[in-house]
């Protein structure tokens, strides 16, 4: 009884010195302490993620307006492990009051509240590495932002105040930026630099391919310039911004929707913030929920929200329209594959969109096989969501469980059930949507959800056939040209039997063989498609012919030999 | 070695006819009948197996064609001067190494397994209407033979009644064999080398005037030749005795009308007066083999239906009925389970009363 007394008053105790202690915690030191959640967990994933973001704002950035991206990203190596990293596009540069809170304050963005195919989606991205640059080096941002060519650009420092998730300005200027408008971004942070596989490099090269109207130079800590260059002058078809579809969102948001909506009645609500609602759909969606059309939206109580949501999603609505997703298309997916992989064969599907919960979203597949590509190894399996190249958490995503779940045996690759299949291949597969729903925050895996499987098994069960035709018909040729080889060899063999069957010369019935070859040539190759290779088996046969020439005297030699032995033999 | 010089002869005439397309610069061709199922034909008339008038042609510059072509001309040329030139006989197997190498600048062997030049040498049969053993190419030899007989083997003379409990090895080819004295009422051929030894030890071909001949499993082209011989130089009639199974059956059934492999050689080989004596599924009853029953698996079955259909046992309703009986039972059952009736049964009882009461099977 005591005991249970002394308990409850240190409780008392304890729960007001925690009164004390709790108070409001900023994103900004949220995500100091979990970096992990953004991508920063590892050095080298850092330089990688600072890189990526800018890049996708700059790609962002310019596609909205309209102009063909010309984008610079330098990293430079200032000690160890301190690098300095400068990303510069032709965009239309950031006007001066946003620059501050565009890139140091968290989830501060112009991309979160739209439905429209996108790179970047929530506002934390380019302000995290900031934030992350700032936390391992205690050096500002520094932004040069140029808007138009009469403006002059603006220069300015930046720091993140932590606590309060609001920029700090260290030091601001104007000058002459010899440049029409643009921006550009540069960091110092502490970081790894490497090659391979998940490395900036790679990265950049990923984002060529699938961004074939990017022009991207490149100069590496090692002072290597790379130049990803452009190869086609077509922007993306620009992505039209939709209204949300009743499909696709959820009780909360519907209810956030209602209090701020400006509409006057409960339909006009439904018809003017959502897409495809027409009066008449309103009206339906009113009446099931047992709703007044003419309620002020702002006045419905829980119940009555619920009631409506519950409503919309058992009415039916035509899907949402299709074009707030910019899809790269099969040509230039097969462009951007041609500038940046050398392969024998290449080609690309890309799907019709599909809707899967009110959000549209569409697949792509593209592929090059054969050429400088490992010819033992696994296919070289790249993922895209929205044109961003997935570099991590390969074995986690929807994409890879795709690949993997399909026969490519049947295709010309081997591989062993379950496993991604072998062979000189390199795949594309990118995932376009308003929506791209990830498993973590870091963005580098897409969710396993039926639908996204389902379409991405399809586009990659196309292109599969493709290839498959493409292999049988090149193994059939290649097969057909050593065979052809052999007859050459086959010549002198069946001379020299003849010759000891009949007592003929050897050497004439050779040479009538050798052109009877010649004349046949035409028909022996019908069958082989390739047009090289046709070329590179006549070129071969002749080089054979030549070889077989020289050899006459050394065989005549070897004859002679071959005779006394059996004559040896023989006496023995 | 006037037979050899002729089958030099068609050797270089084949050599020859591929010169003269090659001196008129055509794609030299190798034409011959065709030797697969299709073109297999039983002859109604003489009861025999046949190719029939297919033909097939060979081209050398055709990639499909072009190594068997090589090989066929690879093995007609060692043939020729090998053995014929020489006088001397080789197996199949010998000619195999004979001819096998690697050919120069390739990885490709001229023939890679014994397969590819027995075929060559049974192209060259059918090209030229020779014998493998005209060609001095002989098979394997297996079987034995026992009797009151005596024959000069290259200068040998054999007495086939003294040979000890083995009896005579009958060599891979018997074409050239002499013989000087038959002294015989029939010939018992048998499917398994145990039972020739069982009625070589009780001295089966002297007490009933006989000869007996086995080998194992299927019957070798050298004891189809000597069966043949006997059956048309001496008139003797041929009984044959095999298990009561689908493939003894068989046995009998490549001996009276001839295979699908040698059909090209089935006039040379085959014998329509064969009987067959036992054990026939009438046997079993009769001596009480039941007990010794070895059930039928799917593959016996399938075979069964096979072998019932073939064109020369469909309309026999003799034989109709041996596989409804077999099918029947559900069983087949071997010549040695006679044994159990006494280890002399088969010499003494059973082959004799068959042979007195002429119960044979056509």
């Amino acid at each position: 009884m005591l005991m249970s007394k002394d308990s409850e008053v240190k409780e008392v105790i304890k729960a007001e010195e925690l009164a004390l202690k709790q108070r409001e915690i900023s994103v900004s030191e949220f995500f100091t302490k979990n970096r992990h959640l953004l991508g920063f967990d590892s050095p080298a994933k850092a330089i990688l993620m600072a890189v990526k973001e800018a890049v996708d704002n700059s790609l962002d950035a310019t596609e909205d307006m309209r102009v063909l991206p010309d984008l610079i990203v330098e990293i430079k190596q200032l000690s160890e492990n301190k690098f300095k990293i400068i990303i510069e596009d032709n965009g239309p540069g950031i006007v001066k009051e946003q620059i501050p809170k565009v890139f140091a304050k968290l989830l501060y963005g112009s991309k979160f509240h739209r439905l429209k195919g996108s790179r970047g989606q929530q506002g934390i991205g380019i302000s995290a590495a900031v934030l992350y640059a700032q936390l391992t080096t205690g050096k500002p941002v520094v932004i040069t932002s140029k808007t138009s060519p009469k403006q002059k650009a603006h220069h300015y420092w930046l720091h993140i105040n932590t606590v309060k998730n609001e920029p700090e300005i260290v030091k601001e200027e104007s000058f002459e930026w010899n440049k029409d408008h643009g921006t550009k971004v540069e960091l110092e942070l502490e970081g790894k630099y490497q090659k391979g596989k998940q490395s900036v490099d790679e990265f950049l090269k990923q984002v060529a391919i699938v961004n074939p109207h990017a022009k991207i130079i490149y100069i590496n800590p090692l002072n290597e310039k790379i130049e990803y260059p452009r190869a086609t002058n077509e922007l993306p078809v620009e992505a039209q911004e939709i209204k949300p579809h009743p499909y696709g969102i959820e009780l909360g948001i519907l209810i956030k929707m209602l209090k701020s909506s400006e509409s006057r009645t409960v339909s006009s609500f439904l018809q003017n913030d959502f897409s495809r609602i027409s009066s008449t759909t309103a009206k339906e969606i009113c009446d099931k929920a047992n709703l007044d059309v003419k309620l002020k939206p702002e006045e419905l109580d829980l119940a009555q929200s619920e009631n409506l949501y519950k409503s919309m999603q058992n009415t039916k609505i035509i899907a949402p329209p299709t074009n707030c997703i910019s899809p790269i298309g099969e040509e230039l997916l097969v462009k951007g594959l041609k500038k940046e992989i050398n392969a024998d064969f290449y080609t690309a599907v890309s799907r019709s969109p599909v809707v899967y919960k009110g959000r549209p979203f569409l697949l792509e597949v593209g592929i090059a096989y054969g050429g400088d590509s490992d010819k033992e190894g696994q296919v070289r399996l790249m993922r895209f969501a929205n044109r961003v190249p997935l570099l991590y958490q390969q074995g986690a995503c929807a994409i890879t469980e795709s690949v993997q779940g399909i026969n490519w045996r049947p295709y010309g690759l081997q591989q062993s059930t379950g496993s991604l299949p072998y062979g000189p291949l390199v795949l594309v597969v990118h995932m376009a949507s308003v929506w791209v729903p990830f498993t973590s925050e870091s963005k580098d895996a897409i969710a396993h959800y039926e639908d996204i499987i389902k379409e991405v098994k399809l586009a990659l069960q196309e292109c599969g056939r493709r290839l498959g035709i493409f292999i049988r018909k090149n193994v059939k040729a290649k097969e057909q040209k050593e065979k052809i080889d052999l007859f050459v060899k086959y010549i002198p063999e069946l001379s020299g039997a003849l010759s000891k069957l009949t007592g003929e010369k050897e050497n004439m019935l050779t040479e009538e063989l050798t052109k009877i070859l010649h004349k046949n040539m035409k028909d022996l190759l019908s069958s082989v498609e390739n047009k090289e290779l046709k070329e590179e088996i006549k070129q071969d046969m002749v080089e054979q012919q030549e070889e077989m020439k020289e050899n006459k005297f050394s065989k005549k030699d070897k004859e002679e030999k071959k005779t006394k032995q059996t004559k040896l033999l023989k006496k023995v | 070695m006037a037979s050899d010089t002729k089958s030099k002869k068609v050797l270089e005439d084949f050599g020859n006819k591929i010169v003269d397309q090659i001196k008129k610069g055509k794609n030299p061709q190798i034409e011959m009948s065709l030797r697969n199922l299709s073109n297999i034909v039983y002859d109604t008339k003489d009861k025999i197996l046949k190719l029939g008038n297919k033909m097939s042609s060979r081209e050398f510059f055709n990639v499909a064609h072009s190594k068997k072509f090589l090989q066929t001309v690879e093995v007609a040329s060692v043939i020729k001067n090998e053995l014929l030139s020489s006088g001397k006989h080789s197996s199949l197997r010998d000619v195999f190494y004979m001819v096998k190498r690697t050919i120069p600048g390739t990885n490709v062997n001229l023939v890679d397994d014994q397969t590819e030049s027995d075929k060559a040498i049974e192209d060259l049969e059918v090209i030229t209407d020779f014998s493998r053993e005209q060609l001095h190419v002989a098979a394997n030899k297996m079987g034995s033979v026992a009797g009151k007989v005596i024959i000069e083997d290259k200068g040998d003379t054999i007495d086939w009644s003294r040979m000890g409990s083995g009896g005579w090895s009958i060599p891979s080819i018997t074409d050239e064999l002499i013989f000087k004295k038959v002294n015989a009422k029939y010939v018992l051929y048998m499917e398994k080398a145990a039972v020739f030894e069982r009625l070589n030890e009780d001295k089966f071909w002297e007490k009933n005037d006989c000869i007996i001949i086995s080998s194992q499993g299927q019957t070798t082209r050298g004891i189809r030749r000597l069966l043949q011989r006997l059956y048309e130089e001496y008139k003797l009639p041929i009984y044959v005795l095999t298990d009561n199974d689908v493939y003894g059956f068989y046995i009998y059934s490549v001996i009276k009308y001839g295979s699908i492999a040698l059909a090209h050689a089935s006039e040379r080989l085959t014998i329509p007066g064969v009987k067959f004596i036992g054990i026939t599924g009438d046997d079993v009853l009769k001596y009480d083999l039941k007990k010794h029953y070895i059930k039928l698996d799917e593959k016996d079955y399938s075979r069964i239906k096979q072998v019932s259909e073939y064109a020369w046992f469909k309309d026999n309703k003799d034989w109709q009925r041996q596989f409804k009986l077999m099918k029947d039972a559900g069983a087949k059952v071997e010549i040695q389970s006679l044994t159990s009736k006494g280890i002399s049964f088969i010499s003494e009882s059973y082959l004799p009363e068959k042979i007195k009461k002429k119960e044979f099977l056509e």
